[in-house]
C-alpha cells in the first residue's frame, strides 16, 4: 500500500468514526431549544402546571410488598399512579379519579367545580379507602356506565381484588364487586371497558401482570419474577367479563379466545378494521405485544400476522390515534431506551394494507417518536388545535440518588438464564440507586407531514418525576386539551393548556341510546364507548373513537376533541355507533362541543 | 486440499450461521433480518473493495462474513445505519490499524466498541435473547465446542469461561451481591458469540497456546475490573484493551528475540523456535481460519 493510499484510507476511517457525531449534529430529531417565551407563536400552545392553584395536592404512595422483596422494592413496587377522567355527577365538567397504592393511602376523586378549581369528594362518595394489606393496592381505574343508567360507574383494578362500584346518580358509589362476580384475586395492571359482543352492555377486560397465584404481600418464596426479560409467559392471566345485564358478569376469556399469560401492562380496545367490533391490543412487558382481532365476538391473536408481535420489548403503553389523518388508527407502544445500554425504541404501528389484510409498519423512527427513555404512559391529542394529533409521553422509572445508577446490576441479571432472573433473591440490592430516573418528558407535536418534533421543554412540560399515567381533558370547556399526569411516588400534575388564538376546534360528546331495560343488541352503551366520529374538513379527515381506557393506567375525557387549525368550517361529521347505526351531521358548528344522543 | 475435506476456514462461518438460525428460528432474536443482512453485505463489500484497492487481490470472505454476522447479532439499534457503519468500521480497522503488517484488534470487537462509545444514543449491545432457556444455548455450546476444538482454540474458550466464573465468585465476595447475579451474564447468548468468535480469533491472538490461554485469562481479569466499575459492556472493552496489548507485547518480544538470535545464532534454543513462528506470522496468519 502506498503512503498516499494509506493516508486516504486513514481519512476514510476517521470519517466513519465521526459519522455518529455528524448524524447527531445534523440529522433529524434535533431537540428544540427550551425557549418558553414564544412557545404559543412557534408551536401554537403553552402548558402551565397549575395543580396547586387548582386545589390539587396529591402525592402518590407506592405499595410496600413482602419483606423478601425489600432489596428491590423500588423496582417491583414501581406502578400504581393512575388517573381516569369522567363526569361523575353529570354536571358537564370533567372530574379526575387518581389512585395511590400505599397501605392506608387514599384514592381521590377531584370534582371539577367548573371554575378552574377542584375538591376531593372520594371519601364522601365511598371510593377513597382502597389500599389495604389484606385485599390489595390500587393500580388504576376506568369509568364506564355498565348499567346504562346515565352515570359513570367505576372499576378500580389492583394487585389484589378488583373492585366495581355502581354510581348512584352521582351522589355516591356502591361497591358491587361480589354481585358482579369478579375474580377475588389477581394482579391487574390494565383494564378497559368495551362492548366486545355489541350487545349494548359494557364488558370488562382485565390484564394480569404478576401471576394471579402470587400474593405480593405474603410470598412463600421469591421465584415470582419474569422468567425472561423478553420471552416471559409466567405473568398474569387475562379476564374478559361479559356483562349479563343484571348487574352480573360472566368470565368468558377462554371461550372468547382471549388466552395469554404474558405480563400485560397496557391495553386499548378500538375498531381497527372497520368491522364494528372492537379489537384489543395488549402491550406486554418482557415480551411481544398481542393483537386480538375481534371476529364477531370471538378473538383471534394476530400479532405475528399483522407484524406487531415479532420483536419482544417492554411494552408499557397502548394508545390509538389517526396520526396521518387517513381515517385509520395507528397504535403507540412505549418501551425502554437508555443510551448505550438498551435501545428498544418505542413503536408507532401504522396500518398498511397488504393483500387486503391488516398489517402494521413501525414508523416510530421515521416519524420521530421512537426514543423516550424508560417510557410509560402516552396519549394522542391535538394539543395545539392545528388539525393533527400530537403525542404526550411520560417516562422515568426510579428516581432516587441522582448520581448512583442501578443500570449495571439490572442489565447484568436481566441478561441471565431464567433460573437467575426469575428469582428475586438473585437480584442485587437497589439501595438508594436510580434506574432511568429524572428523565425529561416528551411532547411531540405533529407537523402533519409525517414528522413529530419534541417541544416539551419549550412549551413548559419541564417536570422530571417518574411519570406513569397521562390523560387529556378539556377541564375548563375552552376547547383546549389540558394534561393530567400521575407520577409514581410523586405529585399529580395538572398542565393547563393555552392554545394560541386563531385555531379552531370542534368536540363531540356521544351518548348511546341504551337504557337499563333495553333488550340486548338493540342500541349502543350509554357511555358511547366504541362509537367513532370521522370529520371531513379542508380536504382532510380524521377519525377518533370513544375509549374505555387507553395509555398506561389512564382514561381520557369521554368527548372527542378535534383541532381544526384555521379552518372556519367542517364539511361533515360521520358518527358510527357500535349498534350499527350511522349518523351524518353536515357542516356542524365549530368551536363548541356537540352533545349527540343516538337515535332510539 | 482434498475436495472431500472441508476447508477449515468455513467452520467458523458455519457455526456463526448456526447460532443465527437457532436464535432466529426458535425465538426470533434478530432486530430484523434486513438489518443483519445489511451488516453482512456491508462487511463483505468493504472487504472486497479494500482488498482489491489496497492489497491488489481478491480477499477470502469468510472473515468478513463472520464479522458482518456478528455485528448483525451483537448490536441493537432501531436504525439501519449503525449496522452498516459498524460493519464498515470493523473491516476497515483491519486495513488501517496495523503494525508489522498485522492487524491488532478483532474487527467486530473494534467496531462494536466504536459504536458503543461513539453512538451510544442509537446503539446498544445485545442484552438478552434466546428466551433464556437451555435448549438453544446447549445446542450452540455443543457445536461451538466441537468446531472451536477442531480449529485448535478450545483452550482459549475454556480458560476464559473458567476464569470468568472464578472472577464472578470473587466479585460476589467483594460486592456482596448474590453469586448467581455475577455468573448470570455468561448464561446469555451475547457471551456465546463472545467466547466462540471474538476471543478465539487467531488473526488477532498471540501465537503460543500458553500465551493464548494467558490472554484469555487476562481478558477475564480486566473484565472483572471493568465490571466492578459497573461498565455494562465490560467484556468488549476488556478484549479491546487486552487483545492489542498482548499482540504488541508478542511482537516486541519476537523482535527482540529475533535480534538476539541474529547476534548469537548458536544460542537460539527455544527463543529461535518462537522467533521463527513470529517471522512467518503474516503468511501463516493468512492461511489460518478466522473467527472474525
Amino acid at each position: 500500500m502506498t503512503p498516499y493510499a494509506r493516508l486516504l484510507l486513514a481519512a476514510a476511517f476517521v470519517a466513519m468514526l465521526a459519522t455518529p457525531a455528524l448524524i447527531r449534529r445534523f440529522g433529524p430529531g434535533v431537540p428544540v431549544a427550551a425557549d418558553a417565551a414564544d412557545a404559543p407563536a412557534r408551536y401554537g400552545f403553552r402548558l402551565t402546571e397549575v395543580a396547586k392553584d387548582s386545589g390539587i395536592a396529591f402525592v402518590h404512595e407506592a405499595p410496600v410488598l413482602d419483606p423478601k422483596l425489600a432489596h428491590i422494592m423500588p423496582q417491583v413496587a414501581s406502578m400504581g399512579a393512575a388517573v381516569a377522567v369522567a363526569d361523575v355527577d353529570a354536571d358537564g365538567h370533567h372530574d379526575l379519579y387518581v389512585t395511590s397504592s400505599g397501605a392506608g393511602a387514599k384514592n381521590r376523586l377531584y370534582r371539577n367545580r367548573g371554575d378552574g378549581t377542584f375538591e376531593d369528594i372520594a371519601e364522601r362518595l365511598g371510593i377513597a379507602d382502597l389500599n389495604h394489606l389484606d385485599d390489595g393496592a390500587s393500580m388504576g381505574a376506568v369509568f364506564g356506565d355498565y348499567d346504562n343508567d346515565g352515570f359513570e360507574d367505576l372499576l378500580v383494578y389492583r394487585w389484589g381484588r378488583p373492585e366495581l362500584f355502581r354510581n348512584e346518580g352521582g351522589r355516591r358509589f356502591t361497591r358491587v364487586t361480589g354481585t358482579a362476580g369478579l375474580t377475588p384475586w389477581a394482579n391487574i395492571n390494565t383494564a378497559v371497558w368495551l362492548d366486545f359482543d355489541r350487545d349494548g352492555r359494557l364488558d370488562i377486560f382485565l390484564g394480569g401482570y404478576y401471576s394471579e397465584t402470587v400474593n405480593l404481600w405474603n410470598l412463600p418464596h421469591t421465584r415470582m419474577m419474569p422468567e425472561s426479560f423478553e420471552y416471559a409467559r409466567n405473568g398474569g392471566r387475562k379476564y374478559l367479563y361479559r356483562n349479563l345485564g343484571n348487574g352480573r358478569f360472566e368470565e368468558v376469556s377462554e371461550e372468547a379466545g382471549l388466552v395469554s399469560t404474558r405480563w400485560a401492562l397496557a391495553a386499548v380496545a378500538a375498531d381497527l378494521r372497520g368491522t364494528g367490533y372492537p379489537d384489543l391490543f395488549i402491550a406486554n412487558d418482557y415480551g411481544v405485544s398481542e393483537l386480538f382481532l375481534n371476529e364477531g365476538g370471538r378473538f383471534r391473536e394476530a400479532g405475528r400476522e399483522t407484524g406487531v408481535g415479532y420483536a419482544p420489548k417492554s411494552g408499557m403503553n397502548a394508545s390509538v390515534g389517526d396520526v396521518l389523518n387517513r381515517g385509520r388508527f395507528g397504535i403507540y407502544v412505549s418501551n425502554i431506551s437508555e443510551d448505550g445500554i438498551l435501545i428498544q425504541g418505542n413503536n408507532l404501528w401504522v396500518p398498511a394494507e397488504a393483500d387486503g389484510r391488516l398489517a402494521y409498519e413501525n414508523l416510530a423512527r421515521a416519524m420521530g417518536v421512537e426514543l423516550g427513555g424508560w417510557s410509560f404512559g402516552a396519549q394522542f391529542g391535538d394539543l395545539n388545535n392545528d388539525g393533527h394529533l400530537d403525542l404526550y409521553l411520560v417516562n422515568g422509572y426510579v428516581s432516587a440518588s441522582p448520581g448512583d445508577s442501578y443500570w449495571y446490576d439490572f442489565s447484568k441479571v436481566a441478561g441471565g438464564h431464567e433460573v437467575v432472573i426469575g428469582d428475586a433473591a438473585n437480584w442485587p440490592a437497589m439501595r438508594d440507586r436510580s434506574l432511568a430516573g429524572y428523565q425529561p418528558k416528551k411532547v411531540w407535536i405533529n407537523d402533519g407531514a409525517g414528522r413529530f418534533v419534541d417541544v416539551a421543554q419549550a412549551v413548559g412540560a419541564t417536570d422530571r418525576h417518574d411519570g406513569r399515567a397521562v390523560a387529556l381533558a378539556d377541564l375548563s370547556g375552552r376547547g383546549m386539551l389540558d394534561v393530567i399526569v400521575a407520577n409514581q411516588r410523586g405529585p399529580l400534575l395538572l398542565y393547563r393548556n393555552d392554545v394560541a388564538p386563531g385555531r379552531n376546534w370542534i368536540g363531540f360528546e356521544l351518548r348511546g341510546s341504551c337504557r337499563p331495560d333495553s333488550p340486548p343488541a338493540s342500541c349502543t352503551n350509554r357511555s358511547g364507548i366504541g362509537a367513532q366520529v370521522e370529520i371531513v374538513w379542508a380536504g382532510g379527515r380524521q377519525l377518533q373513537e370513544v375509549s374505555g381506557g387507553s395509555g398506561f393506567c389512564a382514561q381520557n375525557q369521554r368527548p372527542l376533541h378535534f383541532g381544526l387549525g384555521a379552518a372556519a368550517s367542517i364539511e361533515k361529521a360521520v358518527i358510527r355507533w357500535p349498534s350499527g347505526a350511522v349518523q351524518e351531521i353536515v357542516r356542524p358548528e365549530i368551536n363548541r362541543t356537540h352533545r349527540i344522543e343516538e337515535s332510539a | 486440499m482434498s475436495p472431500l475435506v472441508p476447508d477449515k476456514r468455513y467452520l467458523a462461518p458455519a457455526l456463526v450461521t448456526m447460532v443465527l438460525l437457532a436464535g432466529q428460528v426458535t425465538f426470533g432474536f434478530l432486530e430484523s433480518w434486513s438489518r443483519t443482512v445489511l451488516a453482512i453485505v456491508t462487511a463483505i463489500a468493504v472487504e472486497i473493495v479494500l482488498g482489491r484497492l489496497f492489497r491488489g487481490r481478491w480477499p477470502h470472505l469468510a472473515s468478513a462474513y463472520v464479522s458482518g454476522i456478528s455485528v448483525g447479532m451483537l448490536i441493537r439499534s432501531p436504525a439501519f445505519w449503525p449496522y452498516a457503519l459498524c460493519s464498515a468500521i470493523s473491516i476497515t480497522s483491519k486495513y488501517v490499524l496495523r503494525i508489522d503488517d498485522r492487524h491488532l484488534w478483532n474487527p467486530s470487537n473494534f467496531g462494536l466498541v466504536a459504536m458503543l462509545v461513539l453512538a451510544a444514543d442509537t446503539v446498544a449491545g445485545l442484552s438478552v435473547q434466546w428466551g433464556n432457556t437451555l435448549l438453544p444455548m446447549a445446542v450452540v455450546w455443543v457445536f461451538g465446542f466441537a468446531i472451536i476444538n477442531s480449529l485448535g482454540r478450545i483452550h482459549v474458550t475454556i480458560t476464559y469461561v473458567v476464569s470468568f466464573v472464578g472472577f464472578a465468585l470473587l466479585r460476589a465476595a467483594i460486592t456482596g451481591h448474590p453469586w448467581p447475579s455475577e455468573v448470570a451474564p455468561i448464561t446469555g447468548p451475547m457471551y456465546q458469540l463472545f467466547i466462540f468468535f471474538m476471543i478465539t480469533d487467531p488473526k488477532t491472538a498471540v501465537s503460543s497456546v500458553r500465551g493464548q490461554s494467558l490472554v484469555a485469562f487476562l481478558v477475564a481479569a480486566v473484565e472483572c475490573v471493568f465490571r466492578l466499575l459497573e461498565w455494562v459492556h465490560a467484556p468488549y472493552y476488556a478484549l479491546f484493551v487486552v487483545g492489542p496489548a498482548a499482540n504488541l507485547v508478542e511482537m516486541r518480544l519476537g523482535a527482540r528475540r529475533g535480534a538476539a538470535a541474529e547476534g548469537a545464532p548458536a544460542a537460539a534454543g527455544a527463543g529461535q523456535d518462537f522467533a521463527a513462528k513470529v517471522a512467518v506470522e503474516p503468511a501463516d496468519v493468512r492461511r489460518r481460519p478466522s473467527t472474525g
